[in-house]
């Protein structure tokens, strides 16, 4: 081989790759490990000449943190649920996708729109969508004078209209927004692996399927979606990851206070919370960082097995 | 079961507009007999697999009508036929065990059919007796051979018990000894069950050595049916006769006159009844008789001994192709030193085709001449 005669040009090639990410990904992990054990590390101290103990303090001070549990919840909830509603959607809509002719390239774009759409953008317009224009929402004398596009279907089909995110809304309200919008989001790019696994799937087996007289229910359960397990293998492993990473699209209807104006941070998340502690508290904040990576660490193993015992070729 | 074709049609509509519409089978009638193993040959293009999957239903008829016994299943979705495919590639589902790959059809019945566990389970292994397979159930399509690939989808087609089994180039996958294996492995299986049995099929040989009948197509078109030898011996054209057996037959142009064939100057055999005309003269190889006085004499180029017999390549002047093969007794001595090599001809072996369209030219009572007496007496003619 060319390559083994000249092992030096290699490295030359593949340097500036390796120098960035030494310095923007592998520095920054092996450092964000020393601050999380360094107890009460801060850096404005730091530049201040102050030394610190080696200790799990930083750790103990995440758990302790009151509002450590609410973020987990979120963190937990919001990945619980959209992950199996958008991997199921997106299964189901590029399965249709997959099966019709005509407008199909014009749906495939419409499908990957939010994928290139900044998410604090999109964020914006479903605050809208949910939103309600009027005075003293949520307070004694409600006066709604417009009601955002959900609540006008909701009436026009002559329900009530729901107090989605605004001042005075209850959880369930604001956790189902999420749900809507955090679905929504992730099904492109699902969209996009599922359907270009679909495609890949040999046509004869659905010819040999059909002259053994299969339903299409059983064509779907028992041939498209085993022969599609590595794909939705990948789509729910990436899925966990991002969603236990959840933070701009909540920061996008809600703003940077997590939640409706009269219950501030109901919505925080672990990202939330590491992102918060950044301006003063490293220390903790790195904990919280390790914490999280340890728990999207055991929960992609977790898929890995789970799909390991699923997928058989 | 009968499967009857009636004047079925398969229009393929263009796919832009600088195409045309194809017609990749044209008005084929044609009555399976029951319990028959038919092949369906041509060359690559000619649509008989066409044929083969508007059998099946996954493919729609673009006219005439397709009976199973006296059915008329012509709109009848694939999924209603109840017949048996197997695939060129198998179409084995990679994630099922060879079991369950079996079981696979069976667990769809529905209604008064469905069958109990146990049943199926039953069905499933006798299936697998029936191709040999009863060791390999729990494997995966992928740990198995070629072979037994194809065995598992001949199991997975027969286990629901079809009326009609259906094979799409069953062999086109194997190696040449499992290819002859696998053939007889067909036939026996076609003849356990008795089932009607249609296959598709591009080689000849293999069509010719387990089929009951033949159905020779070329561009959608039927050109001859019958039993394999049969087709052989009396090919209706000259397509026929070009595309059956191997070595393929010779081919030289030639001329009748006055009740006389020749080819280039020489009057190599007597054909009586046949107008003068200029004519295409086809010879199978294992038409050729070395003669040292022979009729016809040839430009020897090489001589390749293959045990039991002998296949001498020459060339002629009125050849169509580049060289002529015959194949002749192994005993037979040629003089490989020689440059030509002459050869009295077997009147049953050759056939004349008309030069305007390609059609069999019947040459009365040659059929019935001893070719010696036939070569004897062109030897008297000339002399």
């Amino acid at each position: 081989m060319v390559g083994s005669k000249k092992p030096w040009k290699a490295w030359l090639y593949l340097s500036p790759a390796i120098v960035l990410l030494l310095i923007f990904t592998v520095w920054p992990i092996i450092n964000t490990v020393r601050m999380a054990f360094l107890e009460g590390y801060n850096a404005l101290a730091v530049a201040g000449g102050k030394k610190f103990e080696f200790g799990f303090a930083n750790f103990v001070n995440v758990i302790e943190y009151r509002d450590f549990v609410t973020c987990l919840k979120n963190t937990v909830l919001l990945c619980v649920l959209t992950v199996p509603i958008s991997t199921f959607l997106a299964l189901v809509i590029s399965v249709c996708l997959n099966a019709i002719k005509p407008f199909r390239r014009m749906l495939q774009t419409i499908f990957f729109l939010p994928y290139v759409t900044n998410s604090i953008a999109i964020g914006m317009v479903f605050a809208a969508m949910f939103n309600m224009v009027g005075r003293n929402i949520g307070g004694k004398n409600e006066l709604i004078l417009t009601a955002g596009i959900i609540n006008n279907v909701i009436e026009f089909f002559g329900g009530q209209a729901i107090n989605w995110i605004n001042k005075g809304s209850s959880e369930v309200a604001n956790m189902t927004v999420m749900v809507i919008y955090i679905v929504w989001n992730a099904l492109p790019f699902k969209i996009l692996v599922l359907l270009g696994g679909l495609q890949s799937v040999n046509k004869q087996y659905y010819d040999a399927a059909k002259v053994d007289g299969t339903s299409r229910l059983r064509t779907f359960t028992r041939i498209t979606v085993p022969l599609l397990s590595p794909m939705i293998t990948y789509v729910v492993i990436t899925g966990f990851i991002g969603g236990f990473k959840e933070y701009s699209s909540i920061v996008g209807i809600f703003g940077e206070k997590m939640g409706p104006t009269s219950n501030p941070y109901r919505l925080d998340t672990m990202v939330g919370f590491i992102y918060r502690d950044l301006a003063n508290q490293q220390g903790r904040a790195s904990a919280a960082a390790l914490i999280l990576f340890g728990i999207i660490f055991v929960v992609t193993m977790l898929n890995l097995y789970i799909s390991k015992k699923n997928t058989h070729y | 079961m009968k499967v009857v074709l009636e004047n079925v049609t398969k229009i393929f509509p263009p796919r832009n507009k600088r195409e045309k519409e194809f017609m990749a089978v044209n008005d084929f009638t044609f009555t399976v007999p029951d319990g028959k193993l038919i092949g369906l040959l041509g060359p690559s293009g000619c649509g008989k697999s066409t044929t083969l999957y508007m059998i099946s239903g996954l493919q729609k008829v673009s006219g005439g009508k397709i009976y199973f016994g006296d059915n008329d299943v012509t709109n009848l979705p694939a999924e209603s036929r109840g017949v048996g495919l197997v695939f060129q590639n198998y179409a084995l589902y990679p994630h099922l065990t060879v079991k369950q790959n079996i079981l696979f059809p069976l667990q769809n019945l529905k209604g008064s059919e469905k069958l109990s566990k146990k049943e199926m389970l039953e069905r499933a292994y006798q299936a697998a007796k029936l191709v040999q397979l009863e060791e390999l159930m729990e494997r995966k399509p992928n740990a198995l051979s070629g072979g037994q690939q194809q065995r598992v989808a001949i199991a997975r087609a027969l286990v629901k018990m079809p009326g009609v089994l259906l094979l799409d180039e069953p062999l086109s996958n194997l190696d040449a000894r499992l290819r002859l294996q696998t053939r007889e492995e067909i036939r026996r299986i076609q003849k356990e069950t008795g089932i009607t049995t249609i296959f598709v099929t591009h080689d000849q040989e293999e069509a010719m050595s387990i089929s009951d009948m033949i159905v020779v197509m070329r561009d959608g078109v039927i050109q001859q049916v019958g039993k394999p030898q049969d087709v052989y011996d009396n090919p209706t054209n000259l397509f026929v006769a070009k595309f059956l057996g191997t070595p393929p037959i010779n081919v030289f142009n030639g001329e009748v006159k006055g009740g006389k064939l020749y080819i280039g100057e020489e009057c190599v055999l007597e054909v009586a009844g046949v107008a003068d005309q200029p004519v295409t003269v086809g010879i199978r190889p294992e038409g050729f008789i070395p003669a040292e006085d022979g009729a016809m004499t040839c430009n020897l180029t090489n001589l390749e001994i293959m045990g039991r017999d002998a296949s001498v390549v020459a060339t002629h002047p009125a050849s169509c192709n580049p060289t002529i093969r015959s194949i002749i007794d192994g005993d037979c001595k040629i003089d490989t030193a020689s440059a030509t090599v002459r050869y009295n001809l077997k009147p049953h072996k050759v056939f004349l085709f008309s030069k305007e369209n390609e059609k069999r030219i019947e040459v009365a009572a040659q059929n019935n001449d001893d070719f010696l007496t036939a070569a004897l007496k062109l030897k008297y003619s000339k002399s």
